[in-house]
């Protein structure tokens, strides 16, 4: 099967220091695909190079044009529009009204449709922003961190909502953690990151049906595995 | 957390009961109490009332005035300042705009900016005078180069003190140029250049009154010197008194204008603020 995204990343260097050298990744169709490493280790590099916003490196990268969307560590909403206004962004004023009804209600936000960004918990914030994400109706979503900034319980909840959703849409996720449970909860692959100058230091494979339960004993044996590699690479 | 302390009842009243007295009126009570120690100093006779007139005594001037020539004082005044204002506001917001969002023109124009700016600007009255004689367009010409650094800086630094974050949104929706200034840059940007205008705007008075001191034969600028010439401290008072007023109307307005534009801010608004 024709890949969904392919990229392939010779060499990248800020300034003269190298941050990813040979990484290949391909991602499938309604796939969901975790690079896990701490943080500076090139992840969210190779992710906005794979988002387009990081032009500057050697390799090639195969994306669906106009297909991909991005949802940022911060929410990063524009604090004058409201919610609804936030989610319609790249279509301006004229908006498709009824699809952000629709997803609004989706992410749960039924209600703060009118609300301003400053009147939202950090929680919702990232709902909108996920929102926003699905609006243009990618196959692709690509995630940095998305749920770093908030509380262990709305995190759960938010990977669960995330789920759904690219279940319900067909999306594809490609997402950066450095939350190992976050990682195996979520994806078919696991990517682990190697240190500076970082590669794919190994992949594992979550063969597990969703929804998952997150006490399963092979998430567990999993992780077991991911931080042994971790601690190989010198990341802990 | 298994404890039963849930059904204990919330204190409904923890907020402190703040003193209910208004706010206006505690900033009532400096003035207040300032003008019934002058009144008093100079009714006794401690301070000659040739030098220090009473506040009732500049009151009754004020009333004095506003029944013959103040009016026309204050609109000829006030025409000036808006003029000149507007004038050297839109041009500042243009140049910024232009510096602001291209490093070309940043290189080009920013370090003439900068020279300018070094100069004082009532070093240009001597200029002016020469220049465009003592009539109208001197005036607001000064009282535009006056209130034009203000918006002009405030305006470079609120454009590129946008957070880049914003505008990898934009790049990443692949906006063009024009549409990221009009739906990312221009609205980030708006705390800023609200800043400028205001502090252009007091500039603008400031520079009316240098401009109506030096040569006027109108205005409240006029008034002041007028008052000086014929000994009479209670006008130049009273038209002390009326340029406050105006420069602070006129500030209300605008900041009202901002409070308006920029309600989507969540800015700290001072420890203890009433919600």
């Amino acid at each position: 099967m024709q890949p969904l995204l392919d990229i392939r990343v010779e060499r990248k260097s800020f300034a003269s220091t190298p941050v990813l050298t040979n990484v290949h990744l391909a991602l499938q169709p309604r796939e969901a695909v975790s690079l896990l490493g701490p943080s500076g280790c090139g992840k969210s590099t190779l992710l906005r190079i794979v988002a387009g916003l990081e032009k500057d490196f050697q390799g090639q990268l195969r994306s669906p044009e106009g297909e991909v969307a991005f949802v940022f560590q911060e929410p990063r909403l524009m604090p004058w529009l409201t919610v609804e206004q936030n989610i319609g962004f790249s279509d301006d004023s004229h908006y498709d009204k009824a699809w952000v009804a629709q997803l609004i209600e989706e992410v749960g936000l039924k209600g703060f449709a009118q609300a301003l960004p400053k009147a939202l918990s950090g929680g919702m914030a990232q709902r909108v922003a996920i929102a926003r994400g699905l609006y243009s109706r990618p196959q692709v979503l690509l995630l940095d961190e998305p749920f770093s900034a908030v509380d262990a319980f709305t995190r759960m909840r938010l990977q669960d909502l995330l789920l759904q959703l690219a279940k319900h849409h067909a999306i594809a996720l490609l997402l950066v953690t450095h939350d190992v449970d976050e990682a195996l909860y979520l994806s078919d692959r696991v990517l682990v990151m190697d240190n500076r100058p970082s590669s794919i230091r190994q992949e594992l494979a979550v063969d597990l049906p969703h929804p998952r339960d997150r006490r399963d004993p092979l998430l567990a044996r999993l992780k077991a595995l991911a931080l042994t590699e971790l601690q190989r690479a010198h990341v802990i | 957390m298994t404890s039963k302390t849930q059904t204990v009842p919330l204190a409904a009243p923890l907020v402190m009961q703040r003193s209910a007295w208004p706010r206006r009126l505690k900033g009532l009570v400096l003035p207040v109490l300032i003008l019934l120690v002058l009144e008093g100093v100079v009714r006794i006779g401690w301070l000659p009332s040739y030098q220090m007139p009473a506040p009732s005594e500049i009151a009754v001037t004020l009333i004095d005035l506003a029944e013959g020539a103040l009016w026309k004082h204050i609109g000829v005044s006030l025409l000036r300042v808006l003029a000149g204002f507007a004038i050297g506001a839109s041009l500042a917001l243009v140049f910024a705009a232009w510096v602001g969002l291209s490093r070309e023109a940043e290189a080009y124009l920013e370090p003439t900016f900068a020279g300018l700016r070094s100069i004082p600007s009532l070093a240009w009255v001597p200029l002016l005078l020469l220049w465009l004689g003592i009539d109208e367009t001197s005036k607001i010409v000064l009282i535009a180069i006056g209130a034009f650094f203000p918006v002009y800086l405030n305006g470079v630094a609120a454009i590129r003190d946008i957070d880049r974050k914003w505008v990898e949104v934009g790049q990443m929706y692949a906006f063009s140029r024009r549409r990221l200034v009009r739906r990312i840059l221009l609205p980030a940007a708006l705390p800023g250049l609200f800043t400028g205008l205001r502090s252009g705007l007091s500039l603008a008075w400031m520079f009316l009154v240098a401009a109506e001191l030096i040569a006027a034969t109108k205005g409240l600028g006029y008034l002041l010197s007028d008052g000086r010439e014929t000994s009479r401290p209670d006008i130049v008072l009273a038209a002390i008194i009326v340029l406050a007023l105006l420069g602070k109307v006129s500030d209300g307005l605008l900041a009202a204008l901002e409070k308006h534009c920029l309600a989507w801010r969540d800015t700290f608004n001072g420890q203890g603020a009433e919600q």
